[in-house]
């Protein structure tokens, strides 16, 4: 189980709680969660990335274990803490427009 | 195809609608002002999509109760949400706008090819006739059509792979489709206006495209009078008078009496040909709104006094009208897609300002009072006249 945050704006369209808890078996990686994420909630297509390169949108980032995952392949693996559901999938709208 | 017949029906029934719905939307979301037939007191409701842009909200002409919104940001990219029953509710539908054929380039603003990239959906333009049928003008220039209520969106790659497309430019506020216009009488005639490419018209219900702007000139381009690259803020039609066109320019009021073939000028004796939006009366097609801004470097009102300008001859002879609005330290603007008006027996007109205030006129512009004042920086404005 992997527990993600989600921007507000995000979480107002999908009408869900502060955190949301994915069933993945096994070895996640960013890529398969943001799959999860569209399947179980399709109006995310295209907040996250881009819906025709598959690519980070520019102004999401991915934080985990106070790291910064945004710029690692979508396919490497989450840390095992996080796909044990033990530390959450913060994703983040990022500080910009001053 | 419709006939005069229709049009006349249609004209009879505006007769007996008695509520009117204006549609604004927001750099910070969606409000919808509701009113009953005398426009006294308003019911203003939102924000809706809260946070987010809302470039264009808009209705069918054949289902008042459908309704469609352009929402996006940077952050999160495009989504166009739809209402089945006049805005109390809403829910996304399709958001996938994918350029047809590799998107090739277009010049950027130092002139050097820049990447066709999609941006946002400015202007969503549904149908006369079809509720599920409407197209969406978008940034970086281009046409999406879709048959199935917003849900599946296709390009009508024509537009954008114009032989002329190469040569594009965006205007201060992206190279988009910003205005489209579908013929009252023949869903085949479509015209678009790109900032800044100018005025395309096709026959063909978008399949091919020809530019329409033989008359414009503007003076920053290398040929003043080339056939594509000017800036054209607006266009609109009376439905009486298909083939009549009004045009707010870059600077310039512009007129053309045949589909938009040639271009005359109409500024006459305005303070300031320059602008964004122009409107034309609801039950005569000779009467237009602008609303003069002082110039292409200073987007507010001449002398900080807020004036809409009506001609009620077509055009060159223009009055005044400030009645109600602010004549003094007034330094907002009105956007391109910001003025609309209603269908009922005395014209409302509408308008939307970068200061947040909506008002309204019920006098076809003879005096004016503000709806709301403190709404954030309005992007659109649209006005739905109901049963």
């Amino acid at each position: 189980m992997i527990k993600v945050v989600l921007p507000q704006h995000l979480r107002t369209l999908i009408g869900a709680d502060h955190v949301l808890q994915l069933d993945v078996d096994g070895i996640a990686t960013l890529s398969q969660v943001i799959d999860d994420l569209e399947t179980l909630y399709p109006v995310l297509k295209g907040t996250l990335r881009d819906p025709a390169s598959r690519q980070r949108r520019p102004f999401i980032r991915f934080f985990a274990c106070q790291e910064d995952l945004s710029l690692e392949p979508m396919d490497r693996a989450l840390p095992t803490v996080v796909c044990l559901g033990q530390e959450p999938l913060l994703v983040i709208g990022a500080m910009a427009g001053g | 195809m419709r006939s005069a017949m229709d049009l006349a029906l249609t004209r009879e029934g505006m007769s007996r609608m008695t509520a009117v719905r204006i549609l604004v939307g927001t750099q910070k979301g969606a409000f919808i002002l509701t009113a009953d037939g005398t426009r006294s007191s308003w019911n203003v409701a939102g924000p809706l999509f809260g946070g987010w842009e809302v470039y264009h909200v808009t209705g069918s002409p054949s289902d008042p109760d459908r309704l469609y919104a352009s929402q996006s940001t940077g952050w999160f990219g495009q989504l166009i949400q739809r209402s089945d029953d006049g805005g109390a509710t809403w829910r996304p539908v399709g958001n996938e706008f994918s350029y047809m054929t590799a998107p090739g380039t277009h010049q950027w603003y130092d002139g050097t090819p820049h990447p066709w990239e999609f941006a946002r959906v400015w202007h969503l333009e549904p149908s006369w006739d079809d509720p599920d049928i409407l197209y969406a003008g978008v940034e970086d220039a281009a046409l999406f059509e879709s048959r199935d209520g917003g849900v599946g969106w296709t390009e009508l790659s024509g537009l954008r792979t114009h032989r002329s497309s190469p040569n594009w430019q965006p205007g201060a506020g992206g190279m988009c489709v910003h205005t489209i216009l579908v013929d009252p009488t023949d869903n085949a005639r479509l015209h678009v206006a790109i900032s800044a490419a100018g005025v395309f018209r096709s026959d063909d219900a978008g399949r091919t495209w020809v530019p329409g702007n033989h008359g414009l000139r503007s003076e920053g381009l290398p040929d003043p009078e080339a056939d594509v690259g000017h800036c054209v803020h607006r266009i609109a039609r009376h439905r009486d008078r298909p083939n009549v066109l009004y045009m707010q320019k870059h600077w310039d009021v512009m007129r053309s009496d045949d589909n938009g073939e040639t271009w005359n000028e109409i500024s006459g004796n305005l303070p300031s040909d320059f602008g964004f939006p122009i409107a034309v009366h609801a039950h005569d097609p000779e009467t237009i709104y602008v609303v003069p801004i002082t110039s292409d470097s200073e987007h507010y009102p001449p002398g900080g006094q807020l004036r809409v300008y009506r001609s009620r001859t077509g055009g060159n002879d223009w009055e005044p009208l400030s009645s109600g609005l602010p004549q003094a330290d007034c330094y907002v603007n009105v956007l391109r897609d910001a003025m609309a008006v209603d269908l009922l027996d005395h014209c409302g007109v509408y308008f939307g300002t970068t200061g947040g205030q909506v008002y309204a006129s019920r006098d076809a512009g003879d005096s004016w009072i503000p709806i709301v004042r403190d709404l954030p920086r309005v992007l659109s404005v649209e006005a739905q006249t109901l049963p």
